[in-house]
């Protein structure tokens, strides 16, 4: 094996996640990856990205899946709330190495507080599933793969039985506010200017 | 203006010092006690260009510069008027918020200001501080905006069934006097519709009863005296009501309402902050006003935190800094439960002695021009000498008469029903229970009970709009009529002694009690008016005079009885007469079907002229 020409394991990492948000960002890329590796009727092949959805179809279906584009405006807007009730942004762009924790646990108080108020106010948040994390529980066949993700040892065929480690979070509504047409949302916040 | 046909919905507006809230009662779906009930969410700005539906309206109008808020930025989903440009107030939650770093153009506390007499309350007078560039709004149109902007979000959210054919309840403090009710109706009609008045602790207790499905008869007997303690973000008012027992029917009997005290919520969150301010001073650490503001906020949730949870000790607050820089630049500082219990809960809420009294200081010379906020914080003390006034309100009430003793200092109420959002923390409504049982346990009185149930946010909106509903005939009503009676002040004939004023009686011109729709004739007494010629009369009201009739005159009364209101101003216009004729009218005095007073002159031909409570000041005039 010419092991010198593959990537080490750290390496495949960092190109792990390097393919993971360039599939995100990139629609070209990402259609590269799907053309070219992961074919819907190829065999399963080694993809150096861990796969969040490892159920497989029952009956497969040739055409490939559309890719929605996001839009960026509903994103502009959670980060303009974000910002303005939480300091977000001003929070993720210090220099931690540079405070001491007492500093950082006060500005996170801020973060903290205004970002549960964000989602408080604009979203509807549940958990997927009711149970307590910690108890068995056992999942019938055709049960949503959206919504419940296996992990571990994951053999056999449904009803799978297993240990709840995450309940899940589903936005049960969305109310972002409404935006006027000429309303440019890239401004995440204006800046201030005092007379 | 009362040809209403067939409204679909019973509307309920809270025009509040600080929020507004809208509920409506469907009328098709509803039957008897069983009203359906819902919140209307208010479309208003929330950020430039940036719309959301909230149930509160915050009661702010911001006056934007004309380069700050270009028009698409203040599209609002009804469009716009035609008279709108750059410069229109905008109104709710980014009113507030800007408003908070740009307070020279905020407009805010408008129902205090329309109920302040000594200032003329359709005169552009706010932001007081404004300086001269700032276009400067009346009391009575900041009102106008916001029950417009309320009545366009309704509009907007039901094309089917325009606002101005709904039947439509605006709540007012029981403790308006004439000339507020009256302001708060005209601008009513500014913004396009006809509406009911409504004393907002009756509202509150409409929205127990609605809320209670039926189940209130249970909690409530006839002989109950209920205290409804309201305690909102600018104002604290109270009322009692007597529950009497008619044909097996219980029906509720508003006795008494208190006096105006401008003190809430609000003030309370400003003390702490101004406290904490104080303590960081000490430490060498100094807040600009922007800060305040933040510190403001983080005392309230400190606050109701700590007042909501026994077990709380301290509460951590941090003001973010204003820059960038959020790590370095925050401000943390904390409040422990001992500075809000000395603070809020002994400060505004101490436990006094039925006996004591809100410490009255003389005013300083120039207060006419700021407004008139309660001099002693503490609501007990008011709520004491509001229970002393009232000692006697039920004495002559049907099925009450054995129940009231000449040795009770005070009127015994018997269940409490608590209003608005300071009484979240159930530290402070078990407080002002406490206190209230002490004062009965003195005169060996049983405890009064806590009525539960009560929804402190929205109560008023929503008994506003069962009201609207139940005077369609659908529920129970409050009775109860004028809570005040009314005197003007008449020169006596007595011989005048030089160096002293001439001494003033009182003439009953609206006895108390007036029923909605009544109409009374002054008897004996007649006026001669000038035609052209302003005449002024003093104006005085009672909420403790229960026996005075039309037409009574007054020659002493106690200190506390009789409050001065504005001055009454009637103008007689020379239609068909000459100038300087004299005419002899009458007085007459109507409670009208909207909930105002309104006073008449009637000459014998029938003639009748309005009298004005309210006197414009004239410019530069104190």
């Amino acid at each position: 094996m010419t092991t010198s020409n593959l990537p080490g394991f750290l390496s495949r990492i960092s190109i792990a996640f390097g393919a993971l948000f360039k599939s995100l960002g990139d629609a070209e890329f990402a259609a590269r990856v799907r053309d070219d590796s992961v074919g819907p009727t190829a065999a399963p092949a080694p993809v150096p990205a861990p796969a969040p959805a490892p159920t497989v179809a029952p009956a497969p279906t040739p055409a490939p899946t559309p890719l929605r584009v996001p839009t960026p405006d509903a994103a502009l807007q959670l980060l303009t709330l974000f910002q303005r009730e939480a300091r977000l942004i001003d929070f993720a762009h210090e220099n931690l190495g540079a405070y001491s924790d007492a500093d950082i646990g006060a500005a996170a108080r801020v973060v903290h507080e205004g970002c549960a108020r964000v989602l408080r106010e604009h979203f509807t948040i549940e958990p997927v599933r009711s149970e307590n994390e910690g108890s068995r529980i056992t999942l019938p066949e055709g049960f949503d793969a959206a919504s419940v993700r296996l992990t571990g040892n994951v053999v056999g065929a449904a009803p799978f039985t297993g240990t709840l480690s995450h309940r899940g979070w589903r936005a049960a509504k969305v109310t972002l506010p409404q935006l006027a047409d000429s309303h440019d949302a890239r401004v995440l916040a204006p800046a201030e200017v005092e007379l | 203006m009362s040809d209403v046909h067939d409204p679909r919905y019973a509307i309920g507006i809270d025009l509040g010092t600080t929020h507004s809230a809208l509920s409506y009662v469907d009328l098709q779906a509803s039957d008897g006690e069983k009203a359906v009930e819902s919140v209307l969410l208010i479309p208003q700005l929330t950020a430039p260009g940036t719309v959301e539906a909230l149930p509160l309206l915050p009661s702010f109008l911001y006056l934007p510069h004309p380069d700050e808020l270009p028009a698409g930025e203040r599209a609002l989903p009804w469009g716009q008027d035609a008279s709108d440009d750059n410069t229109s107030a905008v109104a709710g939650e980014m009113a507030r918020s800007r408003g908070a770093t740009t307070p020279i153009r905020l407009v805010s506390s408008a129902k205090s200001w329309l109920c302040h007499p000594g200032v003329d309350r359709r005169g552009a007078i706010l932001p007081p501080d404004a300086p001269d560039e700032v276009p400067r709004l009346s009391p009575l149109a900041a009102s106008t905006s916001y029950l417009a902007h309320l009545r366009q979000a309704w509009n907007h959210a039901h094309p089917d069934a325009p606002f101005d054919l709904q039947s439509v309840t605006v709540t007012i403090p029981a403790s308006f006097d004439p000339a507020a009710r009256e302001l708060t109706a005209e601008a009513a009609r500014q913004a396009g519709f006809a509406p009911t008045l409504l004393e907002e602790p009756q509202a509150a207790l409409y929205s127990w009863i609605q809320g209670s499905g039926g189940r209130w008869r249970k909690q409530v007997q006839p002989g109950d005296i209920i205290l409804v303690v309201d305690v909102g973000g600018g104002t604290s008012d109270f009322s009692l009501i007597a529950i009497l027992e008619r044909d097996g029917k219980l029906e509720p009997h508003r006795v008494a309402v208190g006096d105006h005290i401008l003190l809430g919520g609000d003030n309370m969150d400003l003390a702490l902050a101004h406290f904490v301010a104080r303590k960081l001073s000490a430490n060498g650490t100094q807040l600009d006003a922007w800060q305040m503001r933040a510190l403001t906020y983080g005392c309230r949730s400190a606050k109701e935190e700590l007042l909501a949870n026994p077990n709380a000790t301290t509460h951590p607050i941090v003001v973010p800094s204003r820059g960038s820089k959020l790590i370095g630049g925050s401000i943390r500082t904390e409040l422990t439960r001992d500075e809000v219990t000395a603070f809020i809960t002994d400060g505004f809420f101490p436990r006094v002695e039925a006996s004591a009294r809100p410490a009255v200081r003389a005013r300083a010379g120039l207060t006419q021009l700021g407004l008139p906020y309660a001099q002693d914080a503490a609501i007990t003390r008011h709520l004491a000498a509001f229970l002393a006034r009232q000692a006697g309100a039920t004495a002559d009430l049907e099925g009450f008469s054995g129940r009231v003793n000449a040795e009770h200092t005070f009127l015994h109420p018997s269940a409490v029903l608590f209003n608005g959002g300071v009484f979240k923390s159930g530290i402070l409504a078990q407080r002002v229970m406490d206190t209230i049982n002490d004062w009965l346990y003195m005169e060996g009185a049983e405890p009064a009970r806590m009525l539960e149930g009560a929804d402190l946010d929205l109560a008023v909106a929503r008994g506003a709009a069962y009201y609207s509903y139940a005077r369609r005939g659908g529920g129970v009503r409050i009775r109860g009529g004028t809570a005040r009676s009314y005197y003007v002040g008449v020169e006596s004939s007595m011989p005048a002694i030089p160096g002293m004023e001439p001494p003033l009686e009182a003439l009953c011109v609206a006895p108390f009690g007036m029923e909605e729709g009544g109409e009374l004739e002054l008897p004996g007494q007649e006026f001669g008016l000038v035609i052209g010629e302003p005449v002024t009369f003093r104006f005085f009201g009672s909420t403790v005079r229960r026996q005075d009739r039309i037409g009574e005159t007054l020659e002493f009364w106690g200190p506390d009885e009789l409050q001065e209101l504005g001055e009454l101003q009637a103008t007689l216009p020379a239609e068909g007469r000459s100038a300087g004729e004299v005419v002899q009218v009458k007085l007459h005095a109507l409670a009208t079907d909207t909930g105002t007073l309104e006073l008449a002159a009637v000459a014998q031909d029938g003639q009748r002229w309005k009298i004005e409570f309210d006197v414009r000041t004239a410019p530069g005039a104190q």
